[in-house]
Formats: structure tokens, sequence, C-alpha cells
């Protein structure tokens, strides 16, 4: 035991106490709050005590779980998953807080659930034996379910049908590979099998490596979303209640982007660089396919929702590129749009508390009648579309340096989705918070209250921090980042020494 | 063999649980007239305690463990495994029969001395070494389920039921005692130890063996409800009393299900190649036959009656990987699968109202409103059946696939993952009812819990989660008893 299984455990705690307390009371979001501000500060102290100047896993704890086969509880935390946990336990309050008047019906049970999902995800990072990570990959999928099928709008049958439908569809195939992985090398333990491919006592073929990688990158890819497999996420996003959107985006994919890197490139590393060049296709694709449907979308939600397909589309491409830069630009995108869309999915949620309508064309001139909203929501904005000195710079950036070494020809076309991301968000500010004021916008658009305030503030701040100062935040991702990479480039450079045939050969002189 | 026949005193002993069973039955039986109406709820409680004594007995049974009558019999971890998990089914059913029952204004004794008799029988099949020991312990417990499927005998549905199990059951048993004439004529032995001796000499003519085991096949198959044999599972779960319902699905399965493959990994071990492409198909066809025929359904009993016979195809994934990690994963399947599934069909009665009016996926509406206890137990049962982990139901999946990718069953094991997200859209249907709709008539007219229907969902509710999430202690057991088998 130590204060990473705390991390762990607590929100499953205070889920449990929280089933407990009585119904129709405002004691469930009292205690929502409460317990997740705890949370959020144990999840501090890990930042404290974690050893910056080391790279890879920390805080490790291995406790044998069930024999045969051999599971282990097996946690620890890395320069990554490290800010992946704080961007989940620095998130869930703030979803306490934009729920707190909005949901009324069944509210004890609604706080439960969302301290559920923060179980699940952060278990989903710490994850280090197979098992344990299906586990809790398939242990968010419930909570979410009922976030968006309970308090969703109009459709949210339909969405949370289909979120859950989608994901379990690619899991079961991961379940399958991560079965055939433990027939083969007898362990779950994620680093033992690393080694095993390190030392060379595990080889797979490549028809077979290829096998497994797309039984694993599938899975991921549904949760990214990578396109084509990205239609749930419109649905899921537009139905969910603002603080299940904001779980969604913000924490949500990263579950996808977190595991290819983690899991799919050491692993499967010439798998992995033999399918880059199309998983990059497809995620540039995906940039310039999400920006364009933004710029359609009438519907402010849907518009935030293809958004983000496009903006993890630059994730997906950082990490292909191979590149030290590409990967850090990768995970700092990732907590990025984190910050970034979640603070987007919060405020459009704002609106819609005041004026009951996620549709563009219901707004204007919303900057007259609530000017500290128009401000906040301005600088969410230019932080998603990468303005310097904001935090979505330096990630695009990175990946775009990363992408330009890798192959430029993909940087041009990524660039693209720079600009178009300029385009829809800035076109749909203008027409949300500028204009003509209407009745409606006019009599039901009061500014920001204290609540919200202290729902904004902190978002804003990781915004210019991240942008300004990404040295504080940098440093622990490009020691496991470097690491990630040396194992992919040894684990390939390893089969082209094995006579494991001419396709692993060829990708290694590609490189 | 009657050579070797003597009377010894420990066989008795061995064969505790159902000698108690028998008792107890046949005291209900004559209780009937004295107790009638009187004491309504005592034939419950004289049951439970009737199981409890069989539990009992079963462990006393295993502390003096090997074969009892001249070998027809052999008392093993595995057999015990089994008896006590159909016992445990068996006191599963009686908890939610309490006030399901009494709803009907229906309790006699017969219904209780019925179960405790066919209950018997499979206790009896599932440490028969015998193939004639099989067939008897099969009648009896089929005989038995035959009448508790018509029990409500003003009741169309339960009469339809009845007629349908029995008419189809008798083809079923048939068709296994051809096979077991044919086996006799081929080796000259119905036990299952001589059996495979003669097998693995080569004495016996491959031809007949080889239908013979098909006819057992066929037999068992019928039993167990997998395709394409499974006809008769949806009209007979639908028709008869709920808690029965459950029970069928689990106890006679159960049962089944352990002589099915004592048989086939005992005396046609050695002719295993033959029949695993057999058992392939019927997994595959059980598993797509049950999954796509249940998203159509509407009736939550016969919804869940195509998802037993999925599970029947789940489970024979476990048969066909022909290891003794198949034969752990079966004995856990069947204990997670029985807890499930008697406590969804638990759930079902508790809901369903008098003559059964509420059992429509529609009546589930805003259940998770009005009685959030029992839809929240019941959730706990469909995410274990969909396969989420931390349930039985995810692990006794992992374990059957992990035995079939280590017999290299690489297809089988990735369509019937694939089939089980096919699954959970059916299961999620009834969730999105309970959770996701405003309180509909049979959610508003639901009765709060009684005491018994509160320990017929709590009790298999944590017999679920244990085995999701401390499964070590069943799976060493199971592991354990699984190599002695041969």
């Amino acid at each position: 035991m130590n204060l990473l299984t705390g991390v762990l455990f607590l929100p499953l705690a205070a889920f449990v106490v929280a089933l407990l307390l009585p119904r129709n009371s405002g004691a469930g979001r009292t205690w929502a709050l409460l317990s997740s501000a705890g949370i959020f500060l144990a999840s501090l102290g890990l930042l404290a005590y974690f050893d910056r100047n080391i790279g890879g896993e920390q805080f490790g704890v291995n406790i044998p779980w069930i024999q045969s086969p051999d599971i282990h509880f097996a946690i620890s935390v890395n320069g990554v998953s490290l800010w992946l946990i704080l961007l989940s336990t620095f998130l869930t309050p703030i979803c306490v807080l934009i729920s707190w008047n909005y949901i009324k019906d069944r509210a004890k049970e609604f706080y439960a659930f969302l301290l559920l999902l923060e179980f699940g995800l952060i278990g989903v990072f710490l994850a280090q034996d197979l098992f344990l990570f299906y586990v809790f990959w398939e242990v968010c999928l419930v909570p979410m379910y009922f976030l968006i099928g309970i308090w969703g709008h109009d459709r949210r049958i339909y969405a949370a049908v289909k979120f859950f439908l989608y994901t379990m569809a690619g899991s079961v195939l991961m379940l399958a590979a991560i079965i055939y992985l433990y027939v083969r090398t007898h362990t779950f333990s994620y680093p033992a099998i690393v080694d095993m491919l390190g030392s060379g006592r595990l080889v797979f073929s490549p028809n077979e490596e290829i096998l497994l990688f797309l039984a694993f990158f599938i899975a991921f890819a549904i949760k990214v979303p990578l396109f084509p497999l990205h239609t749930w996420l419109p649905d899921a996003h537009v139905e969910a209640p603002s603080a299940g959107s904001v779980m969604l985006a913000s924490v949500m994919l990263k579950m996808g982007t977190y595991s290819i890197l983690h899991y799919c490139l050491p692993l499967f590393p010439g798998a992995s660089h033999a399918c880059a060049p199309w998983i990059a296709v497809l995620a540039i694709i995906g940039i310039i396919y999400g920006a364009l449907v933004s710029l359609v979308q009438p519907n402010m939600k849907k518009l935030v929702a293809y958004s983000s397909v496009s903006h993890l589309g630059f994730v997906v491409l950082g990490i292909f590129t191979f590149e030290q830069a590409g990967l850090d630009g990768a995970v700092y995108q990732m907590l990025n749009h984190g910050i970034s869309t979640g603070a987007l999915f919060a405020l459009v949620g704002l609106l819609y508390e005041r004026r009951h309508s996620l549709e563009i064309k219901d707004y204007g001139g919303v900057a007259t009648a609530a000017p500290w909203l128009s401000t906040v929501f301005l600088v969410t904005t230019l932080a998603s579309i990468g303005l310097p000195l904001l935090n979505n710079f330096v990630g695009e950036f990175l990946v775009l340096q990363g992408t330009a070494l890798a192959n430029f020809t993909w940087t041009v076309w990524a660039a693209l989705g720079v600009i178009l991301s300029a385009c829809y968000m800035l076109w749909m500010y203008q027409r949300v918070f500028y204009g003509e004021l209407g009745d409606e916008v006019k009599h039901h658009m009061p500014d920001l209250n204290p609540r919200e305030w202290a729902v904004v503030i902190p978002l804003i701040v990781m915004m210019v921090w991240m942008g300004v100062y990404s040295q504080s935040f940098l440093p622990p991702v490009t020691k496991n980042t470097a690491m990630i990479l040396k194992q992919t480039s040894v684990n390939v450079s390893y089969r082209v020494q094995a006579p494991a045939g001419a396709k692993s050969v060829e990708v290694a002189r590609a490189r | 063999m009657p050579a070797n026949f003597g009377f010894n005193p420990t066989d008795l002993t061995r064969f505790l649980p159902e000698m108690l069973l028998a008792i107890f039955g046949t005291f209900l039986m004559v209780l009937d007239p004295i107790l009638h109406k009187r004491a309504s709820y005592a034939f419950g409680h004289l049951t439970i305690l009737g199981l409890l004594a069989a539990l009992g007995g079963s462990l006393v049974a295993y502390n003096r463990a090997g074969p009892a009558f001249g070998g027809m019999l052999v008392i093993d971890g595995y057999g015990t495994f089994f008896r006590v998990l159909v016992i445990a089914v068996g006191i599963l059913t009686v908890l939610p029969s309490y006030r399901f029952l009494a709803r009907q204004e229906a309790e006699t004794s017969e219904y209780h001395a019925l179960l405790l008799f066919s209950i018997a029988g499979q206790c009896l099949m599932v440490v028969a070494n015998d193939l004639i020991m099989v067939f008897i312990g099969l009648e009896i417990s089929s005989i038995a389920s035959y009448v508790m499927a018509g029990y409500l005998r003003d009741d169309k549905r339960n009469n339809e039921s009845a007629l349908k199990y029995f008419l189809l059951g008798s083809f079923a048993t048939g068709f296994f005692l051809y096979g077991v004439a044919l086996i006799y004529g081929a080796t000259g032995s119905v036990n299952l130890s001589t059996v495979r001796a003669q097998v693995l000499q080569q004495n016996a003519e491959p031809v007949l063996l080889a239908v013979a085991a098909a006819l057992m096949f066929v037999g068992l198959g019928f039993k167990v409800s997998a395709a394409p044999f499974q006809i008769w599972a949806p009209d007979v779960y639908q028709g008869a009393p709920t808690p029965i319902s459950g029970f069928l699905s689990a106890g006679p399965k159960a049962a089944a299900f352990a002589v099915f493959l004592r048989i086939f990994f005992t005396a046609f071990e050695p002719i295993g190649a033959r029949w695993e492409p057999l058992v392939w198909g019927a997994a595959l066809l059980s598993m797509c036959v049950g999954n796509f025929a249940a998203l159509l359904q509407t009736n939550v009993k016969r919804m869940l009656a195509y998802s037993s016979i999925a599970h029947a195809g789940y489970v024979l994934v476990a048969i066909t990987a022909r290891s003794d990690d198949g034969a752990a994963a079966l004995m856990f399947y069947m204990a997670a699968y029985a807890f499930m599934n008697i406590g969804a069909f638990a759930a079902v009665a508790y809901l369903s109202g008098k003559g059964d009016r509420f059992v429509n996926i529609e009546d589930f509406k805003g259940l998770a409103k009005k009685q959030p206890m029992a839809a929240g137990l019941f959730t706990i049962f469909l995410l274990s059946l969909i396969g989420v982990p931390l349930t039985g139901g995810f692990f006794g999946k992992f374990y059957i696939f992990r035995a079939a990718l280590e017999s290299h069953l690489v297809w089988l094991t990735v369509l019937g993952l694939l089939n089980s997200a096919v699954a959970a859209y059916y299961y999620l249907r009834i969730l999105v009812m309970m959770y996701m709709h405003e309180p509909s008539e049979a959610a508003e007219a639901v009765e709060p819990l009684t005491t018994g229907l509160r320990l017929a969902l709590v009790l298999p509710a944590l017999g679920t989660l244990v085995l999701g999430i401390f499964p070590n202690w069943v799976l060493e057991f199971a592991g354990k008893s699984a190599n002695i088998i041969r």
C-alpha cells in the first residue's frame, strides 16, 4: 500500500459512501465535491513525491491477485500517466461544480457514477498488468453509459447504447489478443512482456504481430476516436450532460491515445512502424475532416465534438512520427485538449443552462449581456485554435515539428487543420457572442456567478501556465517518451538480426 | 458390475445427499395434508432445511471420496463441485418461490417435493460413473422438472410448457438411451472407465462407437439446450413459473453439462479428434442462434431463454478445448452462470405480478426509480451476463476463451467474443428500460421487497461479485478436480 494505491481507491471508497447517502438531498453533491477535491489533493502529493530525474515507472505496487492464471494487481505511474491522472482528478471536482444546479433528478446516483468513472479512469492509466488494464478499461464503460443514458438530452438512449456497443466490440478483440499474449508468454505483466521482447525471448512472426497490433489498435482507435471509427463520438458528446461531455472528451479519449503510446508501440514495434503510414494518413484525414465538419455544424456541442476528432488526429499523428518531438507533442496535446476542450464543453454547458439551447442560431450578442462569460470563452477559443502563449500552441508546434522530421508532406496537410480550426472556432464565437442581441438571450443571460468562476479560473490558469511555461510539465514526459522510443527501436532492430522475415527487416531499413 | 458388488457401509455415506433429498421430499409429500394452508411458508423452510442437510451431506461424502456401489458412482471433487452447485441452485430457487407461490395462491408441498426430487436426480447424475446410473439420474431429474414446468395447471402457458418439455425431453432421453445401448453392444460395458479402456485398446467397432457418441451428443445437446437442439427452450422457459424457469436454466443444465463433460472426457476422450468438429459447430451455432434470436425478443423470460442458449454455446467452447483447463473453465462458468441467471430470473419473478402479467421488457420501465435496490442487483446480473469485468460472468468467459486459445481454437475464440459484444445489446435494453425511462404501470405496482426475495437477489449478486473479484478459491478447486476426471 502506498500513496498511489490510495489515489486509485479513494474514488471507489467515495463512490460506495455516495451510494449510502440518503436520496433526494443535497448531500450527494456536497460529498462529491469534498471527496473529489480531497482526491485531487492526494494526487498532488503524488506529483510532489514523483522523482522527475528518473524515467520509467514509479510508486510500483505488485500484489498477486489470482494465482491461476497468474494475475497481479500491479500498478505504477510514469511521466505520462502522472499528468493524465492529475488531469482526471483535476477535472472531477470541476465536473461536480458544473453539475451543481443542473442535475436535479437522482442527483446522488449521478455523483456516485462520476466517482466510479474517476476510479476506472485512474486505473486505466496506472495498470501494469494487461488483465488489470482490461478490467479498468471496461469498468469505465459502465458509469459513462449511465451518465449519458440517464442524464443526457433527447437522443440519450441511442447515444449511450451506441457508445457502449462500439467500445465493447473493439475491446473484445483486444481481450482475445491479451489472452493470446498470455498463452504465448504465460504472464500478463506488461513490463515482463516488454522485457522478453527486448531480450529476444519472445519473437512474433510478422503476421502474428500485425494481427495482435490491430486487435489492440482498433480497440484504442475506437476510443480515440480515429477516422473512420469516430461516429459514436458526436452522438455521445452531444447527448451527454455537460459533466459527461467534459469527462468523455478530456480524459476518456486519452485512454485510447495513452494506450496506443504505452502498449502498441513497445509491444509491437515492427507492426507499428509498418502501419505508421496508413495510420498517419487516417489521422490527417481525421484532422481535416473533423475541422470541415465542425465548420458547418449548427450545434455548438457537435462543433466542439468534431473539433475533438480533429485535435485527436494531431495526437495520433504525433505518436506515429516516431520522433522525440512528435511523441512529446502528442502527450502534451493530450493534456492541452483535456484542459481546453474540457473548458469549451463546460462553457457550452453554462450557455445551455441559461438559454436551454445548443443551436448557434439561438444566440447572438451574448458579449453584451454577459461580458465576463464572453471573455472567458474567448480565451478558451484562442487556446483551442493554438494561439501562442496558450497551451495548444506548444503541443501543435511540437507535433508539427516531429511530423516535419518524419515526412514533410504530412506536415503541410496537418497544418491545414490548424488554419481550419481558427476558422470554425472564431466563426462560432462571432455568431454566438457578437451581433444582434435577441430578447431571449437578453433576459436569460446572467454573467458568471461565484460557482462558475470557480469552474473557469482553474481552467484558464492551466491554459496560460501550460502555454507560457511548458517546462513545468514536459521533462517527465520526455523521459518517458524517450524510453518508449528506445524500446520501440530496440525491439525493431532486434528483429533485423532474428530470422523473422523480410517484411520487418524492410521496416527497420526504412527508418 | 454385479460380480464385485458387495455392500459396504461407506457407500451409504457417499450416497448421503441423494438419500437426504429423497427423504425430505417424501416427508414433504406426507406433510401436505397435515400442514396444508395453515403454515404456508413451512414447506419452503423445510425444503431449505433439506437442501442445507444435503449440502452438508455432500461435504461429508467428499471426505470419504472414492467409488461407491461397485464403481457405479464415483465421488470425486468434480462430482462434489456439481452436487454443491445444483443444491445451491435449489436454495436460490426456493427463496423467490415463497412470494411467487403466495401470489399465485398455489402453495402446496408438491412444488417443493418435486424440486427436491429433481435435485436428487441431478446429484446422482453428476457423480455417476456408469451410463445406466446417468440415465436413472437424468430421468429422475427430468420427470420432476416436466411436472414443475406445468405446475400452475390452470395456466395455458404452463401446460404448453410442460407438454413441450416432456415430449422433446423424452425424445432426447430416448436418443441418449439408444446411445447407451450401442455402447454396451460395442464394448460390452456401460461403466465409463471400462468403456474408455476398451476404446483405448481399439476393441470397439469404430462405426458403432461413432454412432453411439453422436446419439449421446444429441441427447445431451437437448438437455443443455445447445443448437440445433434448442427449439424447446424458449417456449418452456417462457411458459414455466418464473422461479422454475430460473431453476431449469441452471440446475438441470449444470448437471447435464457435468455429465456431458464426464462422458466425453473419459469414455470418448480417445476419439476426441473425431467429435471435436461436431462440438465446435454446435458451440458456434448456439452462440449465434441464441444471441441473434434474443435481439428480437420483447418478452424478458424468452430473451433470457435465448441468452441461456447462447451461454450453452460458450460452455461448449470449453468442451471443444479438450483440456483440463477447459474442464476447469466449464466448472467455473457453470457456477458463475448459475448465480447470474438464477438471480436474473428471480428479479423477473419479483416484478412479474400475479399470473406473470408483467414480463415484457416495457414493464421494466423506471424500475430503478421505484425499487433502486432491486434494479441495482438486477443490473449486476445483467452486467455479468454481458461479461463486464469484476463479475463472475466475465471471469467465466475469460477462462473459457483462454482454454480455447491454449488449444489453438483461434477462430472460435474470436467469433465467440464478437458474439458476446452482440449480446451486450439485448441486455442493455433492459438496463435502458430500468434506468432511462419513466416508471410504467408494472413498476408502479411493484410490491416492496420481502425478506425471501431480498435474499433471492442479494445472495446470487454476492456470488456473482465474489466469483468476479476473488475467484481464486473456486478456481483452485475446479483446477484441482478437473485433472482427476480421467
